[in-house]
Protein backbone atom coordinates (compact mmCIF):
# COMPACT_ATOMS: atom_id res chain seq x y z
CA UNK A 1 0.00 0.00 0.00
CA UNK A 2 1.45 3.34 -1.03
CA UNK A 3 1.23 6.80 0.53
CA UNK A 4 -1.88 8.80 -0.24
CA UNK A 5 -0.91 11.45 -2.84
CA UNK A 6 -3.14 14.46 -2.24
CA UNK A 7 -1.61 16.56 -4.99
CA UNK A 8 -2.44 13.98 -7.64
CA UNK A 9 -5.82 13.16 -6.07
CA UNK A 10 -7.30 16.63 -5.74
CA UNK A 11 -7.73 17.52 -9.44
CA UNK A 12 -9.13 14.04 -10.16
CA UNK A 13 -11.51 14.40 -7.24
CA UNK A 14 -12.79 17.80 -8.35
CA UNK A 15 -13.24 16.53 -11.92
CA UNK A 16 -15.12 13.48 -10.64
CA UNK A 17 -17.50 15.62 -8.56
CA UNK A 18 -18.11 17.80 -11.59
CA UNK A 19 -18.89 14.76 -13.74
CA UNK A 20 -21.27 13.31 -11.17
CA UNK A 21 -23.10 16.62 -10.80
CA UNK A 22 -23.27 16.94 -14.59
CA UNK A 23 -24.75 13.45 -14.97
CA UNK A 24 -27.28 13.95 -12.18
CA UNK A 25 -28.18 17.48 -13.32
CA UNK A 26 -28.68 16.74 -17.00
CA UNK A 27 -30.46 13.42 -16.58
CA UNK A 28 -32.70 14.72 -13.79
CA UNK A 29 -33.73 17.76 -15.83
CA UNK A 30 -34.45 15.73 -18.95
CA UNK A 31 -36.15 12.94 -17.00
CA UNK A 32 -38.33 15.41 -15.10
CA UNK A 33 -39.73 16.82 -18.33
CA UNK A 34 -40.34 13.38 -19.85
CA UNK A 35 -41.52 11.84 -16.58
CA UNK A 36 -43.98 14.62 -15.75
CA UNK A 37 -45.49 14.49 -19.25
CA UNK A 38 -45.75 10.71 -19.06
CA UNK A 39 -47.34 10.92 -15.60
CA UNK A 40 -49.91 13.50 -16.74
CA UNK A 41 -50.76 11.45 -19.79
CA UNK A 42 -51.01 8.28 -17.71
CA UNK A 43 -53.19 10.02 -15.12
CA UNK A 44 -55.45 11.64 -17.70
CA UNK A 45 -56.01 8.38 -19.56
CA UNK A 46 -57.05 6.50 -16.41
CA UNK A 47 -60.64 5.19 -16.47
CA UNK A 48 -62.97 8.07 -15.54
CA UNK A 49 -60.45 10.85 -16.23
CA UNK A 50 -60.31 13.51 -18.98
CA UNK A 51 -58.54 11.56 -21.71
CA UNK A 52 -59.89 8.18 -20.62
CA UNK A 53 -58.35 5.61 -22.94
CA UNK A 54 -57.81 2.07 -21.82
CA UNK A 55 -55.33 1.26 -24.61
CA UNK A 56 -53.12 4.33 -24.04
CA UNK A 57 -53.19 3.75 -20.30
CA UNK A 58 -52.24 0.08 -20.65
CA UNK A 59 -49.42 0.78 -23.09
CA UNK A 60 -47.78 3.50 -20.96
CA UNK A 61 -48.32 1.46 -17.85
CA UNK A 62 -46.73 -1.59 -19.49
CA UNK A 63 -43.76 0.44 -20.72
CA UNK A 64 -43.07 1.78 -17.24
CA UNK A 65 -43.39 -1.65 -15.70
CA UNK A 66 -41.09 -3.06 -18.38
CA UNK A 67 -38.17 -0.74 -17.67
CA UNK A 68 -38.55 -0.19 -13.92
CA UNK A 69 -37.51 -3.60 -12.59
CA UNK A 70 -34.45 -3.89 -14.87
CA UNK A 71 -31.22 -3.03 -12.96
CA UNK A 72 -29.61 0.19 -14.17
CA UNK A 73 -26.42 -1.58 -15.26
CA UNK A 74 -28.40 -3.81 -17.64
CA UNK A 75 -30.36 -0.85 -19.08
CA UNK A 76 -27.10 1.04 -19.68
CA UNK A 77 -25.61 -1.93 -21.54
CA UNK A 78 -28.82 -2.56 -23.48
CA UNK A 79 -28.96 0.97 -24.88
CA UNK A 80 -25.25 1.27 -25.75
CA UNK A 81 -26.11 1.16 -29.47
CA UNK A 82 -28.56 4.03 -29.11
CA UNK A 83 -26.08 5.99 -27.00
CA UNK A 84 -23.44 5.67 -29.74
CA UNK A 85 -25.90 6.95 -32.35
CA UNK A 86 -26.90 9.93 -30.22
CA UNK A 87 -23.51 10.95 -28.76
CA UNK A 88 -21.06 9.26 -31.10
CA UNK A 89 -19.60 7.39 -28.12
CA UNK A 90 -20.81 5.37 -25.17
CA UNK A 91 -18.09 6.73 -22.89
CA UNK A 92 -17.96 9.84 -20.72
CA UNK A 93 -20.47 11.50 -18.41
CA UNK A 94 -22.60 13.02 -21.17
CA UNK A 95 -23.13 9.66 -22.87
CA UNK A 96 -24.17 8.17 -19.54
CA UNK A 97 -27.02 10.67 -19.24
CA UNK A 98 -29.01 8.75 -21.84
CA UNK A 99 -29.54 5.51 -19.87
CA UNK A 100 -29.80 7.59 -16.67
CA UNK A 101 -32.56 9.68 -18.25
CA UNK A 102 -34.42 6.57 -19.40
CA UNK A 103 -34.54 4.93 -15.98
CA UNK A 104 -35.22 8.21 -14.17
CA UNK A 105 -38.06 9.11 -16.57
CA UNK A 106 -40.08 6.01 -15.84
CA UNK A 107 -39.36 6.25 -12.12
CA UNK A 108 -40.50 9.89 -12.06
CA UNK A 109 -43.57 9.05 -14.13
CA UNK A 110 -44.61 6.41 -11.60
CA UNK A 111 -43.85 8.55 -8.53
CA UNK A 112 -45.82 11.52 -9.88
CA UNK A 113 -48.74 9.44 -11.13
CA UNK A 114 -49.01 7.81 -7.70
CA UNK A 115 -49.13 11.25 -6.07
CA UNK A 116 -51.75 12.54 -8.51
CA UNK A 117 -53.96 9.52 -7.89
CA UNK A 118 -53.60 9.96 -4.13
CA UNK A 119 -55.12 13.48 -4.13
CA UNK A 120 -58.20 13.67 -1.91
CA UNK A 121 -61.20 12.87 -4.17
CA UNK A 122 -63.18 15.33 -2.06
CA UNK A 123 -60.99 18.21 -3.27
CA UNK A 124 -61.54 17.12 -6.88
CA UNK A 125 -65.28 16.87 -6.26
CA UNK A 126 -65.37 20.34 -4.69
CA UNK A 127 -63.70 21.76 -7.79
CA UNK A 128 -66.12 19.97 -10.09
CA UNK A 129 -69.08 21.17 -8.02
CA UNK A 130 -67.81 24.76 -8.26
CA UNK A 131 -67.97 24.47 -12.05
CA UNK A 132 -64.31 23.87 -12.91
CA UNK A 133 -63.67 21.93 -16.11
CA UNK A 134 -61.72 18.67 -15.80
CA UNK A 135 -58.59 20.29 -17.27
CA UNK A 136 -58.91 23.13 -14.80
CA UNK A 137 -59.37 20.68 -11.95
CA UNK A 138 -56.18 18.89 -13.01
CA UNK A 139 -54.05 22.04 -13.15
CA UNK A 140 -55.52 24.11 -10.32
CA UNK A 141 -56.42 21.36 -7.84
CA UNK A 142 -54.87 17.95 -8.50
CA UNK A 143 -51.33 19.15 -9.25
CA UNK A 144 -51.08 21.87 -6.54
CA UNK A 145 -52.61 19.52 -3.94
CA UNK A 146 -50.04 16.81 -4.70
CA UNK A 147 -47.00 19.10 -4.92
CA UNK A 148 -45.63 18.37 -1.43
CA UNK A 149 -45.36 14.57 -1.73
CA UNK A 150 -44.30 15.06 -5.36
CA UNK A 151 -41.25 17.10 -4.28
CA UNK A 152 -40.31 14.39 -1.79
CA UNK A 153 -40.70 11.74 -4.50
CA UNK A 154 -38.48 13.72 -6.88
CA UNK A 155 -35.89 14.13 -4.12
CA UNK A 156 -35.83 10.37 -3.78
CA UNK A 157 -35.20 10.10 -7.54
CA UNK A 158 -32.26 12.55 -7.39
CA UNK A 159 -30.69 10.47 -4.64
CA UNK A 160 -31.25 7.31 -6.69
CA UNK A 161 -29.60 9.07 -9.63
CA UNK A 162 -26.48 9.84 -7.56
CA UNK A 163 -26.42 6.15 -6.75
CA UNK A 164 -26.85 5.19 -10.44
CA UNK A 165 -24.02 7.49 -11.58
CA UNK A 166 -21.65 5.50 -9.38
CA UNK A 167 -22.75 2.38 -11.24
CA UNK A 168 -22.36 4.20 -14.55
CA UNK A 169 -18.72 4.71 -13.55
CA UNK A 170 -18.17 1.00 -14.20
CA UNK A 171 -19.09 1.57 -17.85
CA UNK A 172 -16.67 4.43 -18.32
CA UNK A 173 -18.92 7.32 -17.45
CA UNK A 174 -16.44 8.93 -15.09
CA UNK A 175 -17.61 10.59 -11.92
CA UNK A 176 -17.17 9.65 -8.26
CA UNK A 177 -17.97 5.97 -8.76
CA UNK A 178 -15.30 5.72 -11.43
CA UNK A 179 -12.79 7.45 -9.15
CA UNK A 180 -13.47 5.04 -6.32
CA UNK A 181 -13.11 2.04 -8.63
CA UNK A 182 -10.04 3.09 -10.57
CA UNK A 183 -7.98 4.79 -7.91
CA UNK A 184 -9.42 3.22 -4.80
CA UNK A 185 -10.51 -0.34 -5.42
CA UNK A 186 -8.06 -1.21 -8.21
CA UNK A 187 -5.08 0.25 -6.36
CA UNK A 188 -6.14 -0.81 -2.87
CA UNK A 189 -6.20 2.85 -1.83
CA UNK A 190 -8.85 2.87 0.88
CA UNK A 191 -8.35 6.56 1.55
CA UNK A 192 -9.79 7.31 -1.89
CA UNK A 193 -12.73 4.97 -1.28
CA UNK A 194 -13.48 6.60 2.06
CA UNK A 195 -13.28 10.10 0.65
CA UNK A 196 -15.68 9.15 -2.14
CA UNK A 197 -18.08 7.46 0.27
CA UNK A 198 -18.09 10.47 2.60
CA UNK A 199 -18.56 12.82 -0.35
CA UNK A 200 -21.54 10.76 -1.55
CA UNK A 201 -23.09 10.76 1.93
CA UNK A 202 -22.73 14.54 2.19
CA UNK A 203 -24.16 14.98 -1.31
CA UNK A 204 -27.18 12.78 -0.55
CA UNK A 205 -27.81 14.45 2.82
CA UNK A 206 -27.64 17.85 1.15
CA UNK A 207 -30.09 16.86 -1.60
CA UNK A 208 -32.52 15.38 0.93
CA UNK A 209 -32.32 18.51 3.11
CA UNK A 210 -33.09 20.75 0.16
CA UNK A 211 -35.96 18.46 -0.91
CA UNK A 212 -37.46 18.48 2.58
CA UNK A 213 -37.19 22.26 2.73
CA UNK A 214 -39.03 22.75 -0.57
CA UNK A 215 -41.68 20.17 0.34
CA UNK A 216 -42.35 21.93 3.65
CA UNK A 217 -42.69 25.23 1.81
CA UNK A 218 -45.33 23.92 -0.60
CA UNK A 219 -47.24 21.69 1.86
CA UNK A 220 -48.11 24.10 4.66
CA UNK B 1 -93.39 31.03 -4.75
CA UNK B 2 -91.60 29.53 -7.68
CA UNK B 3 -89.92 26.21 -7.97
CA UNK B 4 -86.16 26.11 -7.37
CA UNK B 5 -85.54 22.40 -7.79
CA UNK B 6 -87.83 19.74 -9.23
CA UNK B 7 -87.07 16.04 -9.25
CA UNK B 8 -89.31 14.35 -11.80
CA UNK B 9 -89.38 10.57 -11.76
CA UNK B 10 -85.68 10.40 -10.93
CA UNK B 11 -84.16 6.93 -10.86
CA UNK B 12 -80.53 5.90 -10.60
CA UNK B 13 -79.21 2.42 -11.11
CA UNK B 14 -75.60 1.59 -10.34
CA UNK B 15 -73.90 -1.48 -11.71
CA UNK B 16 -72.05 -3.27 -8.93
CA UNK B 17 -70.32 -6.57 -9.66
CA UNK B 18 -72.57 -7.04 -12.66
CA UNK B 19 -75.70 -6.69 -10.54
CA UNK B 20 -77.89 -3.59 -10.71
CA UNK B 21 -78.29 -1.56 -7.53
CA UNK B 22 -81.25 0.81 -7.40
CA UNK B 23 -79.96 3.89 -5.57
CA UNK B 24 -82.99 6.00 -6.49
CA UNK B 25 -86.45 4.77 -7.44
CA UNK B 26 -88.78 7.15 -9.21
CA UNK B 27 -88.31 10.17 -6.93
CA UNK B 28 -90.73 13.10 -7.34
CA UNK B 29 -90.06 16.12 -5.17
CA UNK B 30 -90.41 19.87 -5.54
CA UNK B 31 -88.40 22.44 -3.60
CA UNK B 32 -89.72 26.00 -3.65
CA UNK B 33 -87.51 29.06 -3.82
CA UNK B 34 -86.32 30.30 -0.42
CA UNK B 35 -87.14 27.09 1.42
CA UNK B 36 -84.84 25.18 3.71
CA UNK B 37 -85.61 21.63 2.71
CA UNK B 38 -84.21 18.67 4.59
CA UNK B 39 -83.82 15.15 3.28
CA UNK B 40 -83.35 12.57 5.99
CA UNK B 41 -82.64 8.87 5.80
CA UNK B 42 -80.29 6.16 6.99
CA UNK B 43 -77.00 5.67 5.17
CA UNK B 44 -77.59 3.93 1.87
CA UNK B 45 -81.10 5.36 1.55
CA UNK B 46 -80.05 7.29 -1.56
CA UNK B 47 -80.26 10.81 -0.15
CA UNK B 48 -76.69 11.83 -1.10
CA UNK B 49 -77.16 10.41 -4.59
CA UNK B 50 -80.34 12.46 -4.95
CA UNK B 51 -78.57 15.61 -3.74
CA UNK B 52 -75.71 15.07 -6.16
CA UNK B 53 -78.08 15.02 -9.12
CA UNK B 54 -78.86 18.69 -8.38
CA UNK B 55 -75.43 19.79 -9.68
CA UNK B 56 -75.05 16.79 -11.99
CA UNK B 57 -72.21 15.21 -10.02
CA UNK B 58 -74.50 12.23 -10.49
CA UNK B 59 -76.74 11.76 -13.50
CA UNK B 60 -80.07 9.98 -13.24
CA UNK B 61 -80.62 6.87 -15.36
CA UNK B 62 -84.26 7.91 -15.76
CA UNK B 63 -86.24 11.07 -15.07
CA UNK B 64 -85.26 14.74 -14.99
CA UNK B 65 -83.79 17.16 -12.50
CA UNK B 66 -84.87 20.72 -13.19
CA UNK B 67 -82.95 23.51 -11.44
CA UNK B 68 -84.17 27.09 -11.91
CA UNK B 69 -86.25 26.03 -14.87
CA UNK B 70 -83.39 24.29 -16.65
CA UNK B 71 -82.93 20.56 -16.93
CA UNK B 72 -79.47 20.25 -15.43
CA UNK B 73 -79.34 16.52 -16.07
CA UNK B 74 -79.12 17.24 -19.81
CA UNK B 75 -76.43 19.95 -19.72
CA UNK B 76 -72.78 19.36 -20.53
CA UNK B 77 -69.56 21.28 -21.15
CA UNK B 78 -69.44 25.01 -20.53
CA UNK B 79 -73.22 25.20 -20.01
CA UNK B 80 -72.92 22.70 -17.18
CA UNK B 81 -69.91 24.49 -15.64
CA UNK B 82 -71.84 27.78 -15.72
CA UNK B 83 -74.91 26.15 -14.15
CA UNK B 84 -72.78 24.67 -11.37
CA UNK B 85 -71.48 28.13 -10.49
CA UNK B 86 -75.09 29.01 -9.58
CA UNK B 87 -75.25 26.16 -7.06
CA UNK B 88 -73.11 26.26 -3.94
CA UNK B 89 -72.22 22.97 -2.27
CA UNK B 90 -70.88 22.11 1.16
CA UNK B 91 -69.56 18.75 2.26
CA UNK B 92 -69.24 16.52 5.31
CA UNK B 93 -65.43 16.48 5.05
CA UNK B 94 -65.38 20.20 4.06
CA UNK B 95 -63.24 19.40 0.98
CA UNK B 96 -61.08 22.50 1.28
CA UNK B 97 -57.93 22.77 -0.82
CA UNK B 98 -55.09 22.11 1.59
CA UNK B 99 -52.48 23.77 -0.59
CA UNK B 100 -54.32 27.09 -0.47
CA UNK B 101 -54.92 29.61 2.29
CA UNK B 102 -58.42 30.35 3.55
CA UNK B 103 -58.42 33.46 1.39
CA UNK B 104 -57.44 31.52 -1.74
CA UNK B 105 -59.97 28.79 -1.03
CA UNK B 106 -62.79 31.32 -1.00
CA UNK B 107 -61.32 33.13 -4.00
CA UNK B 108 -61.20 29.93 -6.06
CA UNK B 109 -64.78 29.96 -7.40
CA UNK B 110 -64.52 33.72 -8.01
CA UNK B 111 -61.39 33.27 -10.13
CA UNK B 112 -63.23 30.48 -11.90
CA UNK B 113 -66.04 32.90 -12.69
CA UNK B 114 -63.46 35.25 -14.18
CA UNK B 115 -63.77 38.10 -11.66
CA UNK B 116 -60.97 40.71 -11.63
CA UNK B 117 -58.54 40.62 -8.68
CA UNK B 118 -59.80 43.74 -6.90
CA UNK B 119 -63.40 42.50 -6.96
CA UNK B 120 -62.27 39.11 -5.67
CA UNK B 121 -60.50 40.83 -2.78
CA UNK B 122 -63.62 42.81 -1.83
CA UNK B 123 -65.92 39.80 -2.09
CA UNK B 124 -63.66 37.49 -0.07
CA UNK B 125 -63.32 40.10 2.68
CA UNK B 126 -67.09 40.46 2.79
CA UNK B 127 -67.56 36.69 3.03
CA UNK B 128 -64.88 36.29 5.70
CA UNK B 129 -66.71 38.86 7.76
CA UNK B 130 -70.04 37.10 7.20
CA UNK B 131 -68.68 33.80 8.52
CA UNK B 132 -66.59 35.50 11.22
CA UNK B 133 -63.13 34.40 10.05
CA UNK B 134 -61.55 37.70 9.02
CA UNK B 135 -58.49 36.97 11.17
CA UNK B 136 -57.96 33.58 9.52
CA UNK B 137 -57.61 34.82 5.93
CA UNK B 138 -53.99 33.78 5.65
CA UNK B 139 -54.28 30.56 7.66
CA UNK B 140 -54.20 27.17 5.96
CA UNK B 141 -56.99 24.60 6.39
CA UNK B 142 -54.73 22.37 8.52
CA UNK B 143 -54.61 25.17 11.11
CA UNK B 144 -58.40 25.38 11.48
CA UNK B 145 -60.90 23.51 13.67
CA UNK B 146 -63.71 21.50 12.08
CA UNK B 147 -66.27 24.24 12.62
CA UNK B 148 -63.95 26.86 11.15
CA UNK B 149 -63.30 24.64 8.13
CA UNK B 150 -67.02 24.30 7.50
CA UNK B 151 -67.47 28.06 7.78
CA UNK B 152 -64.78 28.46 5.10
CA UNK B 153 -66.69 25.83 3.09
CA UNK B 154 -69.88 27.86 3.42
CA UNK B 155 -68.11 31.12 2.48
CA UNK B 156 -66.65 29.37 -0.58
CA UNK B 157 -70.05 27.97 -1.55
CA UNK B 158 -71.64 31.44 -1.29
CA UNK B 159 -68.85 33.28 -3.10
CA UNK B 160 -70.47 33.47 -6.53
CA UNK B 161 -73.85 34.49 -5.00
CA UNK B 162 -75.59 31.26 -6.00
CA UNK B 163 -79.37 30.86 -5.83
CA UNK B 164 -79.18 27.42 -4.31
CA UNK B 165 -77.05 25.90 -1.57
CA UNK B 166 -76.86 22.13 -1.27
CA UNK B 167 -75.40 20.49 1.79
CA UNK B 168 -74.19 16.90 1.94
CA UNK B 169 -74.09 15.95 5.64
CA UNK B 170 -72.39 19.27 6.39
CA UNK B 171 -72.70 18.92 10.16
CA UNK B 172 -72.16 15.17 10.51
CA UNK B 173 -68.44 15.46 11.24
CA UNK B 174 -68.94 18.18 13.86
CA UNK B 175 -69.63 18.10 17.59
CA UNK B 176 -73.09 19.20 18.81
CA UNK B 177 -71.98 22.71 19.81
CA UNK B 178 -70.29 23.37 16.45
CA UNK B 179 -73.23 21.79 14.63
CA UNK B 180 -75.47 24.37 16.26
CA UNK B 181 -73.21 27.20 15.12
CA UNK B 182 -73.10 25.94 11.52
CA UNK B 183 -76.89 25.49 11.45
CA UNK B 184 -77.31 29.01 12.77
CA UNK B 185 -75.04 30.22 9.97
CA UNK B 186 -77.18 28.40 7.38
CA UNK B 187 -80.27 30.07 8.84
CA UNK B 188 -78.56 33.45 8.39
CA UNK B 189 -77.62 32.52 4.82
CA UNK B 190 -81.28 32.06 4.00
CA UNK B 191 -82.36 35.16 5.88
CA UNK B 192 -79.75 37.49 4.36
CA UNK B 193 -79.32 36.09 0.87
CA UNK B 194 -82.72 34.46 0.33
CA UNK B 195 -81.10 31.25 -0.79
CA UNK B 196 -82.88 27.97 -1.30
CA UNK B 197 -81.15 25.41 0.91
CA UNK B 198 -81.39 21.68 0.28
CA UNK B 199 -79.69 19.66 2.96
CA UNK B 200 -79.16 15.97 3.34
CA UNK B 201 -78.50 14.49 6.74
CA UNK B 202 -79.01 11.45 8.91
CA UNK B 203 -79.35 13.79 11.90
CA UNK B 204 -83.05 14.50 12.19
CA UNK B 205 -82.21 17.03 14.90
CA UNK B 206 -80.55 19.29 12.33
CA UNK B 207 -83.75 19.24 10.29
CA UNK B 208 -85.87 19.96 13.33
CA UNK B 209 -83.63 22.95 14.04
CA UNK B 210 -83.69 24.73 10.70
CA UNK B 211 -85.78 23.08 7.99
CA UNK B 212 -89.21 24.21 6.80
CA UNK B 213 -89.94 21.00 4.98
CA UNK B 214 -88.63 17.49 5.14
CA UNK B 215 -88.57 14.40 2.96
CA UNK B 216 -87.84 11.00 4.43
CA UNK B 217 -85.99 8.53 2.22
CA UNK B 218 -85.75 4.79 2.52
CA UNK B 219 -84.31 2.32 -0.01
CA UNK B 220 -84.07 4.91 -2.77
CA UNK B 221 -87.61 6.20 -2.38
CA UNK B 222 -89.17 9.25 -0.79
CA UNK B 223 -91.52 7.56 1.67
CA UNK B 224 -92.93 10.69 3.22
CA UNK B 225 -92.64 14.43 2.74
CA UNK B 226 -94.30 17.57 3.99
CA UNK B 227 -93.78 20.45 6.38
CA UNK B 228 -91.55 19.68 9.33
CA UNK B 229 -94.54 20.22 11.61
CA UNK B 230 -96.72 17.75 9.70
CA UNK B 231 -94.14 15.03 9.45
CA UNK B 232 -92.83 15.41 12.98
CA UNK B 233 -96.21 15.71 14.62
CA UNK B 234 -97.78 12.84 12.76
CA UNK B 235 -95.29 10.62 10.95
CA UNK B 236 -97.04 8.07 8.76
CA UNK B 237 -94.21 5.83 7.69
CA UNK B 238 -92.26 3.35 9.83
CA UNK B 239 -88.91 4.93 8.90
CA UNK B 240 -90.20 8.43 9.55
CA UNK B 241 -91.54 7.34 12.90
CA UNK B 242 -88.22 5.85 13.88
CA UNK B 243 -86.43 9.08 12.98
CA UNK B 244 -88.93 11.30 14.71
CA UNK B 245 -88.94 9.14 17.84
CA UNK B 246 -85.16 9.48 18.04
CA UNK B 247 -85.48 13.20 18.74
CA UNK B 248 -89.03 13.58 19.94
CA UNK B 249 -89.61 11.06 22.60
CA UNK B 250 -93.38 10.92 22.58
CA UNK B 251 -93.69 8.04 20.14
CA UNK B 252 -92.42 4.68 21.41
CA UNK B 253 -89.87 2.95 19.19
CA UNK B 254 -90.80 -0.59 18.11
CA UNK B 255 -88.40 -1.91 20.78
CA UNK B 256 -90.00 0.17 23.50
CA UNK B 257 -93.41 -0.98 22.33
CA UNK B 258 -92.33 -4.61 22.77
CA UNK B 259 -91.38 -3.84 26.36
CA UNK B 260 -94.70 -2.09 27.02
CA UNK B 261 -96.54 -5.13 25.67
CA UNK B 262 -95.00 -7.35 28.33
CA UNK B 263 -97.19 -5.69 30.96
CA UNK B 264 -99.94 -4.07 28.92
CA UNK B 265 -101.98 -6.64 27.03
CA UNK B 266 -104.94 -4.37 26.26
CA UNK B 267 -105.47 -2.46 23.04
CA UNK B 268 -103.04 0.47 22.61
CA UNK B 269 -103.88 3.71 20.87
CA UNK B 270 -101.76 6.74 20.10
CA UNK B 271 -103.70 9.92 20.80
CA UNK B 272 -102.47 12.97 19.01
CA UNK B 273 -102.04 16.11 21.14
CA UNK B 274 -101.65 19.62 19.77
CA UNK B 275 -102.63 23.23 20.46
CA UNK B 276 -106.29 23.11 21.55
CA UNK B 277 -108.96 25.73 21.79
CA UNK B 278 -110.84 24.34 24.77
CA UNK B 279 -109.89 22.68 28.02
CA UNK B 280 -112.53 19.97 27.74
CA UNK B 281 -111.16 16.80 29.43
CA UNK B 282 -112.04 14.51 26.55
CA UNK B 283 -110.03 11.48 27.65
CA UNK B 284 -111.74 10.98 30.99
CA UNK B 285 -115.15 11.96 29.53
CA UNK B 286 -114.95 9.25 26.84
CA UNK B 287 -113.64 6.66 29.28
CA UNK B 288 -116.49 7.34 31.71
CA UNK B 289 -119.17 7.40 28.99
CA UNK B 290 -118.03 4.13 27.36
CA UNK B 291 -117.18 2.30 30.56
CA UNK B 292 -113.55 1.67 29.73
CA UNK B 293 -110.45 2.15 31.88
CA UNK B 294 -107.22 3.61 30.58
CA UNK B 295 -103.52 3.57 31.35
CA UNK B 296 -101.19 6.21 29.94
CA UNK B 297 -98.21 4.01 29.03
CA UNK B 298 -96.07 6.37 27.00
CA UNK B 299 -96.08 9.91 25.67
CA UNK B 300 -94.78 13.43 25.61
CA UNK B 301 -95.59 16.91 24.42
CA UNK B 302 -93.09 19.04 22.54
CA UNK B 303 -92.88 22.42 20.97
CA UNK B 304 -92.04 22.67 17.27
CA UNK B 305 -91.93 25.83 15.20
CA UNK B 306 -93.63 27.45 18.24
CA UNK B 307 -96.60 25.08 18.16
CA UNK B 308 -97.40 22.43 20.72
CA UNK B 309 -97.70 18.88 19.67
CA UNK B 310 -97.10 15.39 20.91
CA UNK B 311 -98.90 12.18 21.59
CA UNK B 312 -99.99 9.91 24.39
CA UNK B 313 -99.93 6.16 24.02
CA UNK B 314 -102.86 4.86 26.02
CA UNK B 315 -103.94 1.34 26.89
CA UNK B 316 -107.73 0.97 26.76
CA UNK B 317 -109.25 -1.72 28.96
CA UNK B 318 -112.79 -2.97 28.41
CA UNK B 319 -114.89 -5.10 26.11
CA UNK B 320 -113.94 -4.98 22.43
CA UNK B 321 -117.18 -3.22 21.51
CA UNK B 322 -116.74 -0.62 24.26
CA UNK B 323 -113.14 0.05 23.23
CA UNK B 324 -114.27 0.43 19.57
CA UNK B 325 -116.86 3.00 20.65
CA UNK B 326 -114.32 4.83 22.81
CA UNK B 327 -111.87 5.06 19.90
CA UNK B 328 -114.64 6.41 17.66
CA UNK B 329 -115.48 9.07 20.27
CA UNK B 330 -111.82 10.06 20.68
CA UNK B 331 -111.44 10.37 16.92
CA UNK B 332 -114.15 13.01 16.94
CA UNK B 333 -111.77 15.18 19.00
CA UNK B 334 -108.28 14.40 17.71
CA UNK B 335 -106.46 11.96 15.40
CA UNK B 336 -106.12 8.55 17.03
CA UNK B 337 -104.15 5.60 15.78
CA UNK B 338 -104.50 2.10 17.05
CA UNK B 339 -101.13 0.44 17.57
CA UNK B 340 -101.33 -2.95 15.92
CA UNK B 341 -100.08 -6.02 17.73
CA UNK B 342 -96.58 -6.77 16.51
Amino acid sequence: MREFDLEAFLPRFIKAIGETLLMVGVSFTAASIIGILLALWLYASRPGNILENRVVYSVINFLINLIRPVPFLIVAIAVVGLTRIVFGTSLGPLAATLPLTIVASVAIARVIETNLVAVDPGAVEAGTAMGASPVRVLFTIVIPESLGPMVLGLTYIVVALVDATAVAGVLGAGGLGDLALKYGWARFDYTVIWIVVITLVILVQGIQAIGNLIARKVMH
Amino acid sequence: MTTAIAFEGVSKVFESNGRPFHALRDVDLTIERGEIYGIVGYSGAGKSTLLRTVNALERPTAGRVVVDGREISSLSGTQLYAARQRIGMIFQQFNLLRSRSVYKNIAYPLALAGLPKDQILDRVEELLEFVGLTDKALAYPSQLSGGQKQRVGIARALATRPDILISDEATSALDPQTTGEVLELLRRVRAEYGLTVLLVTHEIDAIREIADKVAVMDAGQVVEHGSVYEVFSNPQNRTSRRFVSSVLHHIPSPETLDKIRIVHHGRLVQIHVEDRESNEPFLSRVARARGVDFNVVYGGIDELQSRLFGSLTVELLGTDAAVDDAIADLRAVTPVQEVSHA
